[in-house]
Formats: structure tokens, C-alpha cells, sequence
């Protein structure tokens, strides 16, 4: 009985007795949770077009981020910087079409995806190589990104919005917008499409494979790049980012591995969801339950569509 | 495919059989230390200054003095990456090449070898980090972890706090929060503080940060922001610091009241919060800087010979670069004792083992090697491998580290039996574990 | 060409269906055992015996048991690691209630935990596939992680949290613990390892490893052929785990002597999964080639110098190994040895996809002989 009022009643009457702290929460939930679904993103922009689950992803945002702050630290200045890291990861993208994905045309998906791993680590040793293992700090200020905070008296209490998580918040539509019109209007986005729907179909009718892929890989780099920022910005640049890149696992299969709306559906969800259960219902267990509640929760959601919220239905024929 | 199989295997067979012969080549004319070191991996932003400065001090000796008692010191680094089974991988690696002792630089490798030291006879040296129990030498005579203790490093931590408040005794319904990794280093104060919490009646919160969460910690903090404690406490290591830090700027915690364990204050760990972290603090028991004569010692035989791996000079006199070479000095006095007591220039791992047992770094001494002021007087003896030395408080001034305290002495009536129960409780859960045949001189 | 099998006639249904049909691989595999078994304990120092082979035995057991799951019955899984955890922490509470029963026997029933939890965290497989089951066995690994973390009777209440190895022994030889010596643990690992192998390469070839190929294949299309999913999945994930626990086992007793909950990462998951997928899924020999080729190889203990040493390992060992080794060439002469390793690398999955395929046709065998039997 106890244990069941602790569940189920507890957390409810500790959301309701500090409204101001709930909203706090669910703020923090929201911001994390397009952070995931930002790293989510580049994965479902690869895998949508080349079926490839893209392993590098987590390592695309150390390595973007370093060379932001590393280009920086040799006295580029900070936005002539971002242009040059944009054109990184183009050369980047470029290269992993010629050098990965194009010898390993056909091959299953899971050569492609050990040849991602492989890429893992050889980022790792560049960006070991180039920038050294030191954590960085980010040049947040130097972009012009806001710092500070902003206080909102409300519910009794107050709730405290960082500048840099509402940046981050605008950052993150634009550019989900932007890939939305991209993928729209464009005569490049609809081929993108194309290939998503038939790689067979796309080539008969004149789409260029490489082309494609090394557009939506460059599109995932300044993804990443994007994310490399928020994140760098909320603790440093260090090769530990990459651990969290993780965390955009379950968002990506609650969302379904080949949605846009899903990875940010999903982010959002996993982000709101890991929060509250962290700490409402976290201290039962002792805290620290956010490690893996986010894969509880998209576990939870997968039993029912195992497809993923937004997933193509998966039809299997014999 | 099969014969691809068989082709590969007999290639491997053939590679295997010209290892297995091998045998590690040994220097013999020289004193070889190893130095387990991590570059790479989530931790490296702690572990590279720590290799920097251990490495440079042992290579300062080398170009300065020729290496200790005219004996040059053979160093190498062997990368663990902080990883256990590249910490077996490394220490047997050395082992063959008779190394003098081993400085593992982590809890995880620092366990695995301590059953191992007994038997291949060589000393372990934890700097204030690994087994809290080896203290105790009468059941661990080859292990040694001055300057102090976890447990001594958190009833400091309590006697500051006290201190701040008016006295222990005021600590009485204050609410001290304890957010720490969530792994064996992280969990080991949390006995002591459990049971000081009982003896001062003060309330402990708990906020764990698991290791995969370290860049991730919002939840922990609004979870502090809730619970409001008048203390916060951390225990820390890596990539964990510098966030913990910029969410404590970030949830308004006054920082003069967020207090790191030494292993919480490097440079890094504080920098990336800009003027928020300004007042925050951690223990330390190393001086801050290069303003001594060794450390200019190493600028000038060292770095400025291009032998050092520093990423810039300014790194050398930084908190966790100093924090090597104070290891290393450890190291080096201790061989120095050896060759003292025993009479010979090229010690063994034995010899060495009574050299850490009888050191006894003192004033004179630390004048004498140029770092006067650098490091607490250290002495160590047959029962105490640890010493409960003094420790002090610093602040981040937004730029550098500043000693806010005198240096603040353990508890170490309430410690001192803590450690002998858990060495107690090590020897009885590791049965049969091997009587001390060393004798106390 | 070593080797033909031209002449070699089968002329009953058990010579056909025999461990080793053909002669060559009867006689290789005497030597190679035979090498295992005695030219190695011959000659093998302390030090090749106790950071080459015991850790590359350890390692190709636990890739065994993914293989099985993953290469044979097309389970994806990232959850090794936690399993091998649940192995060591089981084995340390055995030892801790049962401290004169023989260590070896300990670490086999220590296997029957992991396969329990196993077949509980292998349920969501009934009803999600690919890359999204992936995620599930994500949750087990960080969830069994987090256990290792939090329950402070898995590891006696140690004021360190780690578990450490106390001396055990077995037929009367000390083979746990600081005293034991290098040459019986390594004898233990060989023949735990050996006698477990032998037990894969027989549950393959026989019903159960068929069934297991089918639902590989198609899972939908063997159960129409009347094999039973919830059964063939689970028993997967069941042997799966009992080898990862077994070798979990091995690892913390015969080789590391200690262990924490961060032994247990998801690394050691991506590690044991990379020997799988370059070893060749699929495959037994290949699960020994892949731990090999990842553990072994990137050592080169023919070259004392430390800096020109592991050249190789930055693509196998992950990314501490590539670290140490980029290091080492920031003073050497060697700018980049990586695209090199890269593109060996990518040959290597290139090959290897031919590997895979080559397990295919022993499929249509399988299909067919489950589908008389269901005529």
C-alpha cells in the first residue's frame, strides 16, 4: 500500500504542491529533448537515404565542435570560423562518400554499419591527432549567443530560462524547418525523397546516388555541427560528448528510424520523460535511474508500434 | 572458406609462436618506473595534465641530476585509457621489466593489483585515490596511498564546512548534499559521511551521476534547486566536473557553498563557467603555480628541450600538472630512501617498498628539492601507509586557484578505525590472504 | 590451396552429419588443440599466457555466445556486456555462499544466471527486430549496469563497490587469487572454452541451430514451417547469455582478479560485437579469428619500444588503444597510420560479407529437413 501511494500518489502531489519547480522540470525536459532529437536528426537524415545507421554521428559532433573551437583558438575569427567548419564538414562528407560508402555498395546492412564504426574511431584519432584530449571551452559568447537568464515569477515561485537553451530551442526549429523546406521545395530534396523511397527507382530515372548521399551526410555534419554547439556550450568539448550521442538511440526508434517529425517527436518525449521520472519518481529507486529509463520508455512505446511512433509499417512477406 | 579460416589461423599460430618466445627486454643499468597514464577516453581531460606532470619532474631529474643518486630513471608511460583490462594488460607488460613500483591512476586498476603486489613483490603507489583500506600496513604492506585518504579527504571537507558554520556541533539540521559519480570511487565517502551525518545530526542528500550521464547532469541539479541544501559536496572526476560546475552556475547555487573533492579542482573543471564559477572550492594538497625552483627546474630542462608533452608552458604549474609532479616526487623520494637504507644506487622493488614505508619528506627536505611550501611535510611509517596529512581549501577566482585556507587536518580519531575495519573486512573476504612477513625497520 | 576434399566419400548418414566430415579439418583441429593443450603451457611465458591468451580465450568465448544469438539466430544485441556482468557478480555471490566448491563448476552454474535474465530481456524480441531491438537489449545492458551500481549485497557491501577475487581452487590447484599461477588459469580458460565450443558447434549443426538459421532468415517464414518463435528466440537469447555469463565469469576470476560496474560498460558490448562482425558472423572458427584480430593482433610484444608498438591498434581496440598509439606518433615519423588501418579495415568487412553469405546455403538443408518433418 505504501509502495503504491509512493508510486502513484507521491510524485502527482509533489507536482502539484511546487507548480513553480514542475514547470522547471518540464522546461529542462523540453530542452534536453531537442538536444536528443537534434542528434536524432542526423541519424534519420542517413538512414532515410542510404539505409545506413550511421554509428558515426556522436563522434560528427565532437569532431565539428573541435574544429570550430580549434580553428578559433588559432585566431580565425568566430564566425569566419563556423564558415570554414561548415566547409569541414563538407570535405567530410564528401570524403565518406568516396572513401566508405562506395566501395560498400550492396553490402549488408551491417558491413555498413561496422564501416561507420571504423569511421568512429578513425575521428577519434584525427581529432586526437589535430586538437589534442583536452576538454575545450566553446566559444558561446564569440558567436554571439546569448548568455545569462531570464527569471519568470509565476506559480508562487520562479521559473529560471537560460538564454542559451532558448537559442537553442530557435536554433533547432529553424533548422528542422529548413530541412523541411529543403526536402519540400527543392529540386534536390525531392530527389532525396526519391531515394528514400526506392534506391532502385531513384537511379532508373537519373538520380545520382553519390551525389545524394553526400548531400544528406553534409546535411547531417551541420547537424552535427549544430549540436556540438548546444552541447558544448552546456558543459565542454570533449571526446565524453560523444557518449551522450547514446542517448539519441531510443529517440531514434520511438520516433521511427526513417521520420523527421519522429526524431523530434521522440526527442521530446524521452526528454520530458526521462526528467520527470528522474526526479519524481527516481529517488524510490535511488536516483541516478535516468541512464536507462530512456530506453524503458522507448522499449515501452515499441511493444506497442514496433515500428516506431512515426516508422514505415514494417510488412513482411514470405 | 574454410581455407581462408585455416590460412588465417596458421598465420595467427605463426604470429603467436614468435610472440610467446619473446621476453620483454630489461634495462639494467637503469631505475625503471612505469607510469600508467590515460591521454584518451572521457577521462583524459583529467589524465593528461597528471601524465604531463609526473612524466616531466622524473625527466627533469634525468637532465638535471642524471636521474636519483646518479642512477638514470627509465620512464615509461603505459596508456590505460582508464580501462581495466588495459590496467592487466599494462601492469603485466611491466611486471617482466622489474619495475620499481606501479602508479596505476585509477581505483579500478589500483584493486586489481593489489592482491597481485604481495606476490610479485612490488609496491603500489595510490596518490590519494584507490583502496581507502590500504592505509593500513599491517594487512597491506605493499600498498601505499598518501598524502590521504577518500574518507580522510571528506571529514576535511566536513571539519571546512564546520568551520564556516561556527563549529561542528552547528551542523545540526543543516542539509549537506553529496553529488559524486556514480562508481566505486564516487560511493567510497559515503560510509563516512553517513555515519558523521548521525554524529553531527545533519541531513545527507544523495545525487548521483552515472557515468554515461556525466555531461547530462540537469536532473541532479534541479533536484538540489528542490531540495535547497546549505552544502553541496562533490565527488568527481573527469568530464563530470566542468558540468557539474557551469549546472550549479546555471540553478544560481552560491558557490562559496559547493565544495570539490581534490580530484574536482583542476583548471578545467572550473574554467568552462566563466565568472560563475568564481568562489567555488576544492581540496587540495598540492600548491598551485610555478613559483618553485623544481618547477622552473622542469621549465628550463624540460619543456624548454622540447621533452615534455605539454600542450603549452602556461599548462606546466597548473593544479593537476602540479598533482603529477607531487607523485612523482613521491616516487622519486622513495627510491632515494631506498638507496639510502639499503646502500646500493640500483634498488629493487623490495628496497623500494621500504623506501615508501620510511618516507619522510620534512621541511628541510622539501627546501632542499626546491619546493618549499609545494606539498605538507609527508611521513610515512610501518602501520600508517597513508599519514592523514593536513589538506587545504582553494578558490576559483575566475582565473586561477587561491588557497582560502590554513592547511585543515582529518578526523582521523573517526577514520582511523574506519580503516582498520575495512582492511579487517578486506583480508577476512579475501581469505587466504597473506600474513606480513616484512619486517618494520 | 591447402587442401582438397576430392576422395573423401561419405557413405552413411552419421559420417555426413560428423563434427568434422572432412579428414584436413580432423587432423587441424588435433593440432591445433594439441598446440592449445600442450606446446603453448610448454613454452608460452607468463606474460604471453596471462595478457594474449587467457584475454583472447575470454573474449572468443563471450563472442561465441553473440554469435549464436546474433550471427545464427539474426538477433542484434549490444547487451554482452551487462550479461557478463550478471556472469561475474553471480559467480561472486557463489563464491561468497559456497567457498570450498570447485571454482570451475561455480563459474559454468554462474552462466545459468545470465541465461535467466537472458531469456527475460530477450522477450521484446518476439515483437521487434533490427536495429530497433537493438535498443532493447540497449535498456538491459545500462539497466544491469546500473544494478551492478546499486545493489550493494551483489558485491558484499564493499566500501569500494568493486568485487575482488578471493583465492578458489579446483581439483585441489589454486586457480583464482593472486597465487594462482598463469599456466593453470590459462589450462582452466582452455578447457571451459574448449568444452563450451564443442557444445556450440554441436547445437549448431543439430535442430536447434537450424531453427535458430531460419528464424535468421525469415523469421515469419519459419514459423510457418512450424518452428516455434517464442521457444527458438528465447532459447537463443538464453545459450546467448550463458556464454556471455560464463565468460563474464572467466574474465573477472581467471583474468582480471577485480572488477567494478564499469568493467561491464556498453564498450565491452561494442567490443565483443566487433569480434563478431569481423570475425565473421555466422561463424565459430570466425568468432576465435575475431577476438584475435582484435585482441591480439594490435599487440606487437616483438617490439620493446612502447612507441612503435600497437601499430594496428587503433582500428581494433577502440579508441584508447588508437590514442595511445596516436600519441606515440606525434613524436615518431609515423604521421597517420589510420587510412591504412581504415582501408584494411573496410577489406575486412568486405571479405567478411562473403562470410556471411556463405552461411546461407546450409540453410535450405535446415529448412528442408524441418519441413519433412512437418509434412
Amino acid at each position: 500500500m505504501d509502495l503504491l501511494h509512493a508510486v502513484l500518489v507521491d510524485p502527482f502531489v509533489q507536482m502539484a504542491s511546487l507548480p513553480d519547480f514542475f514547470v522547471q522540470v518540464l522546461w529542462e525536459g523540453l530542452v534536453s529533448g531537442i538536444l536528443y532529437a537534434l542528434i536524432a536528426l542526423g541519424f534519420v537524415l542517413i538512414f532515410k537515404a542510404s539505409g545506413v545507421f550511421n554509428f558515426a554521428q556522436g563522434i560528427m559532433v565532437v569532431f565539428a565542435a573541435l574544429s570550430l573551437v580549434g580553428l578559433h583558438a588559432i585566431g580565425v575569427p568566430a564566425y569566419l570560423a563556423l564558415a570554414l567548419c561548415i566547409l569541414v564538414m563538407l570535405a567530410l562528407a564528401v570524403a565518406v562518400e568516396r572513401l566508405v560508402l562506395r566501395p560498400l555498395v550492396n553490402q549488408p546492412d551491417i558491413i555498413l554499419f561496422m564501416a561507420t564504426i571504423g569511421l568512429t574511431y578513425f575521428l577519434i584519432g584525427l581529432g586526437e591527432l589535430i586538437f589534442g584530449g583536452e576538454p575545450k571551452v566553446m566559444i558561446t559568447e564569440e558567436l554571439g549567443l546569448p548568455t545569462g537568464s531570464f527569471e519568470w515569477e509565476t506559480l508562487g515561485g520562479r521559473v529560471i530560462f537560460q538564454a542559451i537553451d532558448i537559442a537553442a530551442a530557435v536554433i533547432a526549429a529553424a533548422m528542422v524547418a529548413g530541412l523541411a523546406l529543403f526536402f519540400q521545395k527543392t529540386r534536390i530534396g525531392r530527389a532525396l525523397r526519391a531515394v528514400a523511397d526506392d534506391h532502385q527507382a531513384a537511379l532508373s530515372v537519373g538520380i545520382s546516388l553519390q551525389q545524394i548521399w553526400a548531400i544528406v551526410w553534409f546535411a547531417a555534419g551541420i547537424v552535427a555541427l549544430a549540436t556540438g554547439i548546444m552541447w558544448g556550450a552546456r558543459s565542454d568539448v570533449s571526446f565524453a560528448l560523444q557518449i551522450i550521442a547514446l542517448k539519441a538511440l531510443p529517440v531514434l526508434v520511438l520516433g521511427g528510424l526513417t521520420s523527421v517529425p519522429g526524431a523530434i517527436v521522440g526527442g521530446l518525449i524521452i526528454g520530458i520523460g526521462e526528467k520527470l521520472g528522474e526526479i519524481y519518481w527516481g529517488p524510490l529507486l535511488g536516483g541516478g535511474i535516468e541512464s536507462w529509463l530512456a530506453y524503458v520508455i522507448a522499449l515501452g512505446f515499441l511493444l506497442f508500434r514496433p515500428q516506431g511512433l512515426f516508422g514505415e509499417r514494417i510488412i513482411e512477406r514470405v | 572458406m574454410k581455407l581462408r579460416s585455416w590460412l588465417t589461423g596458421t598465420c595467427l599460430a605463426a604470429a603467436l609462436a614468435t610472440t610467446a618466445a619473446w621476453a620483454p627486454a630489461q634495462a639494467e643499468d637503469a631505475l625503471y618506473v612505469p607510469l600508467m597514464t590515460y591521454r584518451t577516453g572521457p577521462f583524459a581531460g583529467s589524465g593528461i595534465p597528471i601524465a604531463d606532470g609526473m612524466h616531466d619532474y622524473l625527466e627533469m631529474l634525468n637532465q638535471r641530476d642524471g636521474g636519483i643518486g646518479g642512477v638514470r630513471i627509465a620512464i615509461e608511460e603505459c596508456e590505460t585509457g582508464y580501462d581495466a583490462q588495459k590496467g592487466v594488460e599494462c601492469y603485466e607488460s611491466t611486471k617482466a621489466k622489474r619495475p620499481l613500483m606501479h602508479n596505476p591512476w585509477s581505483t579500478g586498476i589500483t584493486l586489481q593489483i593489489i592482491p597481485k603486489a604481495a606476490v610479485d613483490k612490488i609496491p603500489v603507489l595510490s596518490m590519494a585515490y584507490g583502496l581507502s583500506a590500504a592505509a593500513v600496513g599491517k594487512q597491506f604492506p605493499w600498498v601505499f596511498n598518501p598524502p590521504d585518504t577518500y574518507w580522510d579527504g571528506a571529514s576535511v571537507v566536513l571539519r571546512y564546512i564546520g568551520g564556516q558554520e561556527g563549529g561542528l556541533e552547528k551542523l545540526k539540521g543543516r542539509k549537506i548534499g553529496f553529488i559524486y559519480l556514480d562508481a566505486g570511487y564516487g560511493r567510497e565517502p559515503l560510509p563516512l559521511l553517513e555515519q558523521l551525518a548521525q554524529k553531527y545530526g545533519f541531513e545527507l542528500l544523495k545525487y548521483p551521476v552515472p557515468a554515461n550521464q556525466m555531461q547530462n547532469q540537469s536532473s541532479q541539479w534541479l533536484n538540489v534547486r528542490r531540495d535547497r541544501p546549505d552544502w553541496m559536496v562533490m565527488w568527481g572526476w573527469g568530464a563530470m566536473n566542468p558540468t557539474a560546475v557551469k549546472e550549479a552556475a546555471k540553478i544560481r547555487y552560491p558557490m562559496e557553498r559547493f565544495v570539490g573533492v581534490w580530484w574536482s579542482g583542476g583548471e578545467d573543471d572550473a574554467r568552462p563557467a566563466g565568472e560563475g564559477a568564481k568562489g567555488y572550492r576544492t581540496l587540495n594538497f598540492n600548491a598551485v603555480g610555478a613559483d618553485f625552483p623544481a618547477i622552473r627546474d622542469i621549465r628550463k630542462h624540460v619543456v624548454e628541450k622540447g621533452l615534455s608533452r605539454v600542450s603549452s608552458p602556461d599548462k606546466v604549474g597548473e593544479n593537476l600538472y602540479n598533482r603529477g609532479v607531487m607523485n612523482s616526487v613521491l616516487i622519486a623520494e622513495a627510491i632515494r630512501t631506498a638507496q639510502a637504507l639499503s646502500g646500493k644506487k640500483l634498488v629493487t622493488a623490495e628496497d623500494v617498498r621500504r623506501g615508501l614505508e620510511n618516507l619522510d619528506i620534512d621541511e628541510a627536505r622539501l627546501e632542499a628539492l626546491g619546493l618549499k611550501g609545494f606539498m605538507p611535510t609527508i611521513r610515512l611509517s610501518c602501520e600508517d601507509h597513508s599519514g592523514a596529512h593536513p589538506v587545504y581549501v582553494q578558490e576559483w577566482d575566475g582565473k586561477a586557484w587561491r588557497k582560502v585556507t590554513d592547511w585543515i587536518p582529518p578526523m582521523t580519531d573517526v577514520v582511523r578505525p574506519m580503516l582498520e575495519q575495512a582492511a579487517a573486512e578486506y583480508v577476512k573476504a579475501n581469505q587466504p590472504w597473506p600474513e606480513r612477513t616484512e619486517p618494520c625497520s | 590451396m591447402i587442401y582438397r576434399e576430392a576422395g573423401q566419400f561419405k557413405t552413411s548418414y552419421a559420417q555426413d552429419q560428423a563434427l568434422f566430415p572432412i579428414r584436413q579439418d580432423r587432423y587441424g583441429m588435433a593440432a591445433i588443440l594439441a598446440t592449445a593443450f600442450v606446446l603453448v603451457p610448454l613454452f608460452g611465458s607468463a606474460f604471453f599466457l596471462n595478457t594474449i591468451m587467457i584475454p583472447f580465450l575470454v573474449l572468443a568465448l563471450a563472442t561465441i555466445g553473440l554469435n549464436l544469438l546474433t550471427g545464427y539466430a539474426g538477433q542484434l544485441s549490444l547487451g554482452t556486456g551487462g550479461f557478463m556482468g550478471v556472469g561475474a557478480y553471480a559467480c561472486y555471490k557463489l563464491t561468497t555462499f559456497f567457498p570450498e566448491a570447485n571454482i570451475l563448476l561455480l563459474i559454468l552454474t554462474s552462466g545459468l544466471f545470465s541465461a535467466a535474465l537472458g531469456v527475460l530481456f530477450g522477450l521484446p524480441s518476439l515483437r521487434i527486430k533490427g536495429f530497433y531491438l537493438v535498443v532493447a537489449t540497449l535498456a538491459s545492458q545500462f539497466f544491469l549496469e546500473w544494478c551492478f551500481n546499486r545493489i550493494p549485497w551483489l558485491y558484499n557491501h564493499n566500501a569500494s563497490g568493486a568485487i575482488e577475487v578471493p583465492a578458489r581452487s579446483a581439483f585441489g590447484v589454486v586457480l583464482t587469487g593472486p597465487s594462482a599461477t598463469p599456466l593453470a588459469r590459462y589450462l582452466a580458460v582452455l578447457a571451459v572454452v574448449t568444452l563450451l565450443t564443442l557444445v556450440a558447434s554441436n547445437l549448431v549443426r543439430g535442430r536447434i541451430g537450424r531453427s535458430w538459421m531460419m528464424v535468421r532468415d525469415m523469421d515469419i517464414a519459419a514459423e510457418l514451417m512450424g518452428v516455434r518463435l517464442l521457444r527458438t528466440k528465447l532459447l537463443a537469447f538464453a545459450v546467448a547469455s550463458f556464454y556471455a555469463g560464463v565468460a563474464g565469469a572467466l574474465m573477472v576470476f581467471l583474468w582480471l582478479g577485480a572488477a567494478e560496474a564499469s568493467s561491464f560498460t556498453i564498450n565491452v558490448s561494442f567490443q565483443i560485437l566487433f569480434m563478431a562482425i569481423i570475425g565473421g558472423l555466422g561463424s565459430l572458427v570466425g568468432s576465435f579469428m575475431g577476438a584475435a584480430f582484435i585482441w591480439i593482433l594490435p599487440m606487437d610484444p616483438a617490439d620493446p619500444d612502447p612507441r612503435g608498438t600497437r601499430r594496428l591498434r587503433p582500428l581494433a581496440r577502440g579508441r584508447h588503444g588508437r590514442a595511445d598509439q596516436l600519441h606515440a606518433d606525434r613524436r615518431s615519423d609515423h604521421p597517420d597510420p589510420h587510412s591504412r588501418a581504415a582501408r584494411h579495415g573496410a577489406a575486412l568487412a568486405d571479405r567478411q560479407a562473403t562470410d556471411a553469405n556463405l552461411a546461407v546455403p546450409l540453410l535450405g538443408q535446415g529448412t528442408a529437413i524441418v519441413g519433412e518433418a512437418h509434412a
